[in-house]
């Protein structure tokens, strides 16, 4: 099992034929994941990498029965298009962009409220490096091939901070079932607390480390969460110990503007909810082996 | 991005929030003309840098007399204020904004922010104007009203217009406070601001309502829909090596340290710092070359952290997704080459063709000192630091 996604999704990719989208989509295909077509608004008909492209997602769920889409589209025109992937009924959209507008991503929040529970999109990034279900299916632009199957879940704000963590886990072989890059932007669509959902219910992870950085309340918010519901042990770790306050680091939403958005405030709000944390970054897949060591029962494959 | 007072009181007032006339000045010349146009007897002259809490470091005088605003513009303009929010390096005075000053009988708070938590947009007002928001805060939070703001319709009139009665004004003022929220919101969300900050928002006795003060900041993200707002961009507030690397859409952010940093990855970037100060060592910037990390951007990357004199070493440390670290290497080379590096240099290469990379940086003569991990390069980048 793995979260999100696996070998059978279906996707499309939404901006088809940009040169990113093109270059990561092929990488995703040759990783094995189900790329079903594209969409590119004026282009219907044609045919690219060998899927068909089509104008609308609409029209794009109708031929394919597509469940899933990635986003390469440019800022100016992203909320656009998560909106109408929304609306076409996709179950989740992982959207790669960087720099789509703070309030764009909070007026698309709220469109996808229009839509009950049962059939409503799940959101990944946007600023994100995307989805890995190791060995099953890639959505995003990671390189694959440092991801091996394994029991820990991966969810982290940072993309290259999240390989760094598969990478170490890897050398001491450990490997993961999926690994979500949830986006360094102020406001994002899904936050760890959904997916850490996601990975208690899923019976092949064992254990999960949640890579947080400073700013916003997700870190907090999903730490009181684990203590109160969660089963299986959470590995955190939260980037930015040396960031001058008032700063913003690279990420949008990097920035120290609040009391609680600080490393040190995270680290210690993690602590307080019982997860185990890394003392500092090199020492994350050595956490993960002492946790995992700590908590050798496998749970019961549902 | 940050605005000046007077950019942002010209934006507000475009939305109807009313604001004193006034007018910025280069010179005390210009100072005095200002004055002189504007007419009255009392003026405020109000220095111009990217911070708060500019009246308690001098920066803002009261002048009766042409006179006294030429030598209040004189004292002001090229001087270095410090405030509390400058940090104590201070930021140069290059404008001042001439106003018309007239007596107040209340100061409020008002100020609209993008509430993270909520992920919707939060209007927060105070009787307690004046003082900092944080300083009520802690001090009256029962003195703060706010209220948060439906994305699908807006802000609407009674939101307004029971923080306005809340305040404790009468008809006439809530009415024109009312228009005052109003106006600041709808700036806020046609302009993409993450921030308006009115303080104090003046009651005067005739029962105007004035944003004597005014801060806005905006969304990096959507300043490309306007243009207007990022032409106000003022590069003589940002550390000059951050204006530069934002030119070359570089993220670089100056620390005090002496060690170098060259990551790819935001998150990596900060991640790297924070391993060198458990090593013991102390980062002298943040750097984020981007995910493609190509030849070029690394050798801006190392210009920008050499023009740090205080930086003895320097640590690459790049994680290849995208790109492939054979690449990077040659990079790398390039640059170490081409600009005589004399510092010591540690890299450390992971990810795709991580073999590669290392091999043409070991096989390359160049006194460069590899490392395989996280942690090796950290206490090889520090050690390399003292030694230096």
């Amino acid at each position: 099992m793995s979260i999100l996604i696996d070998e059978k999704t279906a996707v499309l990719v939404q901006g088809f034929s940009g040169d990113k989208a093109s270059f990561h989509a092929k990488a995703m295909i040759d990783y094995g994941t189900r790329v079903v077509g594209g969409v590119t608004p004026g282009k219907g008909g044609q045919t690219h990498l060998g899927r068909p492209v089509f104008n609308t997602v609409k029209d794009a769920v109708r031929a394919t029965a597509a469940t899933t889409s990635i986003a390469f589209v440019p800022p100016a025109f992203a909320a656009d298009s998560l909106m109408e992937a929304a609306d076409a009924g996709l179950k989740l959209v992982c959207i790669i962009t960087d720099g789509i507008p703070a309030q764009d991503m909070m007026r698309v929040k709220r469109y996808l409220m229009r839509y009950p529970r049962e059939r409503r999109t799940m959101l990944v990034g946007p600023n994100c490096a995307g989805i890995i279900s190791a060995g099953k299916a890639m959505l995003g632009i990671m390189p694959g091939h440092i991801y091996k199957r394994g029991p820990v879940g991966i969810v982290s704000r940072s993309g290259t901070l999240g390989y760094e963590a598969a990478a170490q886990m890897n050398a001491l072989g450990i490997g993961q079932t999926t690994s979500v890059g949830i986006g360094g932007d102020p406001i994002n669509g899904s936050s760890f607390l959904d997916h850490l959902k996601l990975f208690e219910e899923d019976p092949e992870t064992q254990a999960v480390v949640m890579i947080g950085e400073i700013g916003g309340p997700q870190e907090a918010e999903a730490s009181k969460w684990v203590k109160e519901n969660m089963s299986k042990p959470v590995i955190g770790y939260v980037a930015g110990l040396t960031a001058p306050k008032g700063r913003r680091m690279g990420h949008a939403g990097a920035i120290i503007s609040a009391s609680g958005d600080s490393a040190a405030e995270k680290t210690e709000i993690m602590k307080s909810f019982g997860l185990t944390v890394a003392s500092s970054a090199c020492e994350l897949g050595s956490t993960v082996a002492e946790v995992l060591r700590r908590n050798p029962t496998p749970r019961t494959m549902a | 991005m940050d605005v000046h007072e007077y950019q942002a009181k010209e934006l507000l007032s475009g939305y109807g929030v009313p604001i004193q006339r006034g007018a910025v000045a280069y010179s005390p010349e210009q100072a005095s003309y200002a004055a002189s146009e504007l007419g009255g007897w009392h003026w405020a002259v109000k220095a111009q840098i990217h911070s708060g809490a500019r009246g308690k470091a001098g920066g803002i005088r009261l002048c009766t007399t042409y006179h006294e605003v030429h030598e209040a513009a004189q004292a002001l303009l090229g001087k270095k204020l410090v405030t509390v929010q400058t940090g104590p390096e201070g930021k140069v005075v290059q404008r001042v904004y001439v106003e018309l000053a007239e007596k107040f009988e209340r100061e409020l708070y008002l100020g609209i922010v993008l509430d993270r938590k909520a992920e919707r947009i939060r209007v927060i007002v105070s009787a307690q104007g004046g003082m900092e928001i944080e300083e009520i805060a802690g001090s009256s939070p029962n003195a703060i009203l706010q209220t948060i703001v439906e994305p699908a319709v807006g802000l609407q009139p009674f939101q307004a217009r029971e923080l306005a009665f809340g305040l404790g004004l009468n008809l006439k003022q809530v009415s024109r406070a009312v228009a005052a929220i109003m106006g600041a919101y709808r700036a806020f969300r046609d302009l993409d601001a993450t921030m308006v900050e009115i303080n104090p928002l003046v009651v005067t006795h005739d029962d105007r309502v004035i944003a004597l003060d005014a801060k806005m900041s905006f969304d990096d993200n959507g300043l490309f829909r306007h243009r207007d707002v990022a032409e106000m961009r003022d590069l003589s507030q940002e550390d000059p090596r951050e204006a530069e690397a934002s030119q070359d859409n570089l993220n670089y952010v100056g620390l005090d340290g002496d060690i170098g940093c060259i990551i790819n990855g935001a998150g990596l970037a900060m991640a790297t710092m924070d391993t060198i100060k458990h090593a013991g060592g102390r980062p002298a910037n943040f750097l984020d070359v981007g995910g493609g990390a190509s030849p070029e951007r690394v050798a801006k990357a190392f210009k920008l952290v050499l023009s740090d004199a205080k930086v003895k070493a320097v640590l690459v440390n790049i994680f290849a997704g995208i790109n492939r670290c054979d690449w990077v290497a040659q990079g790398v080379l390039q640059a170490v080459r081409a600009m005589h590096i004399e510092v010591p240099l540690v890299v450390r290469l992971a990810g795709t063709n991580e073999k590669e990379g290392r091999a043409i940086v070991s096989e390359s003569g160049l006194a460069i000192i590899s490392a395989e991990t996280l942690a090796e390069a950290a206490r090889k980048v520090v050690a390399a630091a003292r030694s230096a």
